[in-house]
């Protein structure tokens, strides 16, 4: 087990490290950055704001700095707003993200896996083809035309939630399932297909000679397992979510990281866009990685082998 | 003897895109309490459809029981709905499958697994259920059973598994055990240890067993009486001896040819069958082996075999034994062996029409 | 009939019959046929197909059916709803939305196709190679796909775009550096399953190079999940170039795509709603054509289901 959590730390440091080097030298080529300055600007400003911002120095010490302060959870200032760093957009933003996504997701994994589950027990009945028509819907419309449609309906139709901003729980209804939708549906099928193939497994057949009932099959021998490839989704999900998330918040005027991210792509604001980037990721590959552990703990054939089967 | 089961005439089919798989074409065979009859037969003869029938275990759909009955100590299994199957299944039968890596829930420790049986049949508080998956696990021979049961099924060797899926089977003392080929997925000398195993269980509980397989070689072994089955059909029951000894049907000489025996040193006479069975979904006409069979008759393309009796337990299911048929002669390797049975009849009586 | 009046004709031997064997088993269907076949079958997928089709036809012939140009401002029609005059009504530089959203399926779906060729192209040669060499090279060539799998797809793309440009090329650049990886994945996953069976082994016994038995006996084997990635590629990339457009990244005006459309009526839904109505429409529609169409194929090759 601690072999297999080692290897995953190190894949996931890799990769954090592949993207953040990506976006320090990526953001070096874009036109207009701070580091090429093309702007007209005085020179003793000039070099005042090259001292502010380190690029008086060589490439490779800002690029030692930078990784330095990624590790000491120090995302770099903005280069638009000098007063502000990207330390204090996560600050302010990332808390209302979370809530939005935490909401998002729980809705996702509740509903999908009911469906799902619904879907397989009456397999090619009418709650199986109603359950997949409803993931096919979630699957075919992506999450901005969800948001648009369900605030044109219910909030400036029917009235019945505000249309936007983040101030009461009744605020967060909307955006939460427009984030939620689509991976619902995914869940939805994922939970179906999977359920379908643990329950032609031989044990399957094994618990039912038991004299199980068919609740207690699906319960205590289907479902769980089945569970298993919806555990090892959840990595991809969170990152969905999150990044899903970026757009609804603008639908919706919503004051979180992701609407700061938005302004900060607009503005061409670099370092912010460099430092919310390297954040995400690390909130993302974190959700892979635990998300890995906890299918560790669940799947007790991991312990042994060390790697996840099928792999 | 008294009679556990009854099956009479059972039909079952499946439906496909292909159309309709006649998996089972009419079975009929009895088993006595405390007897181990076996069941064998090629692969796709219909034996695991026949034998999952029996705890209606076959999904339905696609599969569908066409018509016949299933007596349980008299009561037709065929008419029971899923809630009565439930106090039949894993109390009064059980079932052993082939291959133990897929058969037990890898996410559930085996103790719970064996457990599960006892709380539901035998009202056990958890506790005591396992406690006694201790001593069922000690039973089978499985060595330092007070850490088994809280392991995965992962953590045992195949051998080990189908100990526990036996301990299983036999938690809530169920009369009737099937066993559907459960040593065909181990190797040769776990496969004996298994086998004795079950023997010495037998014993001791007094369990009526159907043994699957289509290693004859096993038969000998276990089986008090045999039923060859063919395309959906029993062409010959009899005792062991009668199989082996006396037997009259060509496809159980072929299977008797192409089994490796230790008496004979000769290994060059082994043969196998020719072809390959027909398909399910358009039984050929007449005998459905025909085709297969060196010692098949004009009739054989045209009309179902009757079935001849040849003593109290032996019925063949054969044109050849009609007074018209010529004598034929089985393969050597099987003539070598045969001998004269007290138990026939003069004369194979006819019994029934096809 | 009585048994015993039967004749003796028939009771003369006839023995083995081997071809009645071979003649009653089944007509061996061929792999492809045979998935064909439940494909047809699936209503879903062959609604998709029709979608499809009709889809496509309108992205070749829609642009010239209303007799206006995707490009041209008139001023003096601007937002207007459908009529017969303009069949999907005008945006707020009095385009004809019908033309555009002809234009814009052209964009989407090209950028669709272009970016699962690249993914095939690259997925099929690093999988392909990785699981046919095996050993060190594949360790170090999966290794590395595995680092870059654990990348996130949407903030890559974000970036590119950012830094290259918005075009179509930097766009379809963007969406295939890390799409390529799953791809590989999957064909490695395939190559090995299918490199150690038998007719492989044969045809290498029998002097076969290396890139001959891939070309005749690997990659057509392991066609059915590539088939069924790709099919799954397209609707992801048309929904990243929604979501791009979305956030100010998308292609730049004039040029039309679903997702400029869509993004430029968000704004005006309140008020003229068919702005955003019908771009979203096919939107939704393609991606559900192309998941249905993906389904269906899965199911029809999935070996398991065959019997
Ligand atoms: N669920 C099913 N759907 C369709 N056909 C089926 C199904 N289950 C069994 N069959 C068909 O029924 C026939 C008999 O199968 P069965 O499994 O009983 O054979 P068997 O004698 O047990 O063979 P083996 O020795 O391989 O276990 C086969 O032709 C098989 O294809
Ligand atoms: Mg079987």
């Amino acid at each position: 087990m601690l072999k297999y959590i080692g290897r995953r730390l190190l894949f996931m440091l890799l990769s954090l490290w592949v993207i953040i080097t990506a976006t320090f030298f990526l953001m070096r080529m874009a036109p207009g950055n701070p580091f090429t300055s093309e702007k007209k600007l005085p020179p003793e400003i000039e070099a005042n704001l090259n001292a502010f911002y380190g690029l008086d120095q060589p490439w490779y010490a800002q690029y030692w700095d930078y990784l330095v302060g990624i590790a000491s959870w120090d995302f770099g200032p903005s280069f638009k707003y000098k007063s502000q760093t990207v330390n204090d957009l996560i600050n302010s933003g990332f808390p209302v993200s979370l809530t939005l996504g935490i909401e998002a997701l729980l809705i996702a994994v509740s509903f999908g896996v009911l469906l799902g589950v619904t879907a397989a027990l009456f397999h090619n009945k009418w709650p199986d083809y109603g359950s997949m028509v409803i993931a096919v819907l979630g699957i075919s419309v992506p999450s901005f035309i969800m948001a648009t449609l369900l605030q044109y309906i219910f909030a400036m139709q029917l009235k019945i939630f505000p249309v936007a901003l983040w101030e009461s729980p009744m605020h967060t209804v909307l955006p939460a399932l427009a984030l939620a939708a689509s991976p619902m549906a995914y869940i939805a099928r994922l939970t179906r297909s999977s359920m379908l193939e643990v329950m032609s497994n031989d044990y399957i057949k094994t618990a039912k000679s038991k004299g199980l009932s068919r609740s207690a099959v699906t319960v205590k021998h289907a479902i769980r397992n089945a569970m298993l490839p919806v555990v090892s989704y959840l990595g991809p999900l969170s990152a969905s979510v999150i990044t899903g998330s970026v757009v609804i918040e603008q639908i919706f005027g919503i004051p979180g990281l992701g609407s700061h991210f938005v302004t900060s792509i607009q503005n061409r604001d670099y370092t912010v866009i460099m430092g919310i980037t390297a954040f995400y990721s690390i909130i993302l590959l974190v959700c892979v990685f635990l998300v890995d552990i906890a299918y560790g703990l669940i799947d007790p054939r991991i312990k042994l082998a060390g790697e996840k089967k099928g792999e | 003897m008294e009679k556990l089961l009854e099956v009479k005439d059972l039909q079952i089919s499946f439906q496909t895109y292909g159309g309709d798989v006649q998996a089972v074409r009419g079975v009929s065979f009895d088993v006595f309490k405390g007897e181990t009859l076996a069941i064998v037969g090629e692969s796709g003869s219909g034996k695991s459809v026949t034998a999952q029938s029996l705890m209606k275990l076959i999904p339905m759909p696609p599969g569908k029981i066409i018509g016949g009955q299933i007596l349980f100590e008299g009561e037709d299994i065929v008419t029971k709905t899923e809630k009565e199957m439930e106090h039949i299944r894993g109390k009064e039968i059980s079932m052993i499958f082939q291959d133990p890596m897929t058969s037990l829930n890898p996410t559930m420790r085996v103790g719970k697994q064996i457990a599960e049986v006892l709380i539901k049949h035998q009202n056990m508080p958890k506790a005591d259920a396992k406690k006694r998956a201790v001593e069922l696990l000690h039973q089978v021979g499985i060595p330092m059973p007070e850490t088994r049961v809280k392991q995965y099924p992962h953590e045992f060797s195949g051998g080990m598994r189908q100990r526990v899926m036996i301990a299983i089977a036999l938690a809530a003392n169920p009369k009737l055990l099937i066993a559907d080929e459960p040593t065909t997925a181990l190797d040769v000398t776990i496969q004996a240890q298994i086998l004795e195993l079950m023997k010495k269980l037998q014993k001791q509980t007094n369990t009526s067993i159907i043994f699957i397989t289509h290693d004859l070689g096993v038969v000998a072994n276990v089986a008090d009486r045999v039923a060859v089955m063919y395309a959906g059909k029993i062409v010959e029951t009899g005792t062991v001896d009668e199989i082996f000894y006396d037997p009259r049907h060509p496809y159980t000489w072929g299977l008797l040819a192409s089994m490796p025996s230790l008496e004979s040193s000769d290994h060059g006479e082994l043969a196998a069958i020719p072809g390959t069975p027909p398909d399910l979904t358009n039984p050929p006409q007449g005998d459905a082996f025909a085709p297969r069979n060196q010692y098949s008759l004009a009739i054989d393309f045209v009309k179902e075999p009757p079935i001849y009796q040849i003593s109290e337990t032996h019925f063949v299911r054969s044109w050849l034994l009609h007074p018209n048929a010529p004598k034929v002669e089985p393969p050597e390797i099987v003539k070598k062996r045969m001998r004269k049975l007290p138990s026939s009849f003069e004369q194979a009586i006819l019994v029934k029409e096809a | 009939m009585d048994t015993d009046q039967l004749r003796k004709e028939d009771f003369e031997l006839v023995g083995v019959k081997i071809e009645e064997t071979e003649k009653i088993s089944k007509p061996s269907l061929s792999f492809w046929k045979d998935a064909m076949y439940r494909f047809r079958k699936n209503k879903l997928a062959m609604l998709g197909v029709l979608l499809l089709a009709l889809l496509i036809f309108m992205a070749i012939f829609g642009p010239y059916m209303s007799g206006y140009d995707y490009r041209t401002n008139d001023l003096t029609s601007k937002n207007l709803p459908p009529s017969a005059e303009h069949w999907f009504g005008t945006d707020e530089l009095g385009r004809d939305v019908f033309t555009r959203t002809w234009e814009g399926a052209r964009i989407s779906i090209f950028i669709g196709l272009a970016a699962a060729l690249i993914d095939l192209t690259i997925g099929v040669l690093w999988g392909g190679i990785a699981g046919y060499k095996g050993g060190r090279l594949d360790e170090v060539m999966m290794r590395t796909a595995d680092v870059l799998y654990g990348i996130p797809y949407l903030l890559v793309v974000i970036l590119l775009m950012v830094v290259l440009g918005q075009s179509v090329g930097t766009m379809i650049l963007a969406m295939t550096i890390t799409g390529w990886v799953n791809m590989a994945r999957i064909v490695r996953g395939q190559i090995l399953l299918l490199k150690n069976q038998e007719y492989v082994l044969a045809s290498r016994t029998l002097g076969a190079t290396t890139p001959r038995i891939m070309a005749r006996h690997l990659i057509p084997n392991a066609m059915g999940p590539i088939l069924v990635t790709m099919t799954l590629t397209i609707p992801t990339a048309i929904f990243t170039e929604a979501f791009l457009s979305f956030l100010g990244l998308g292609l730049n005006p004039p040029l039309a795509s679903w997702g400029t459309m869509a993004s430029d009526g968000l704004p005006a839904l309140r008020f003229y709603p068919w702005r955003l109505l019908f771009p979203a429409t096919f939107i939704c529609l393609t991606i559900f054509a192309f998941n249905v169409i993906g389904d269906g194929l899965r199911d029809a090759l999935d070996p398991r289901l065959r019997k």
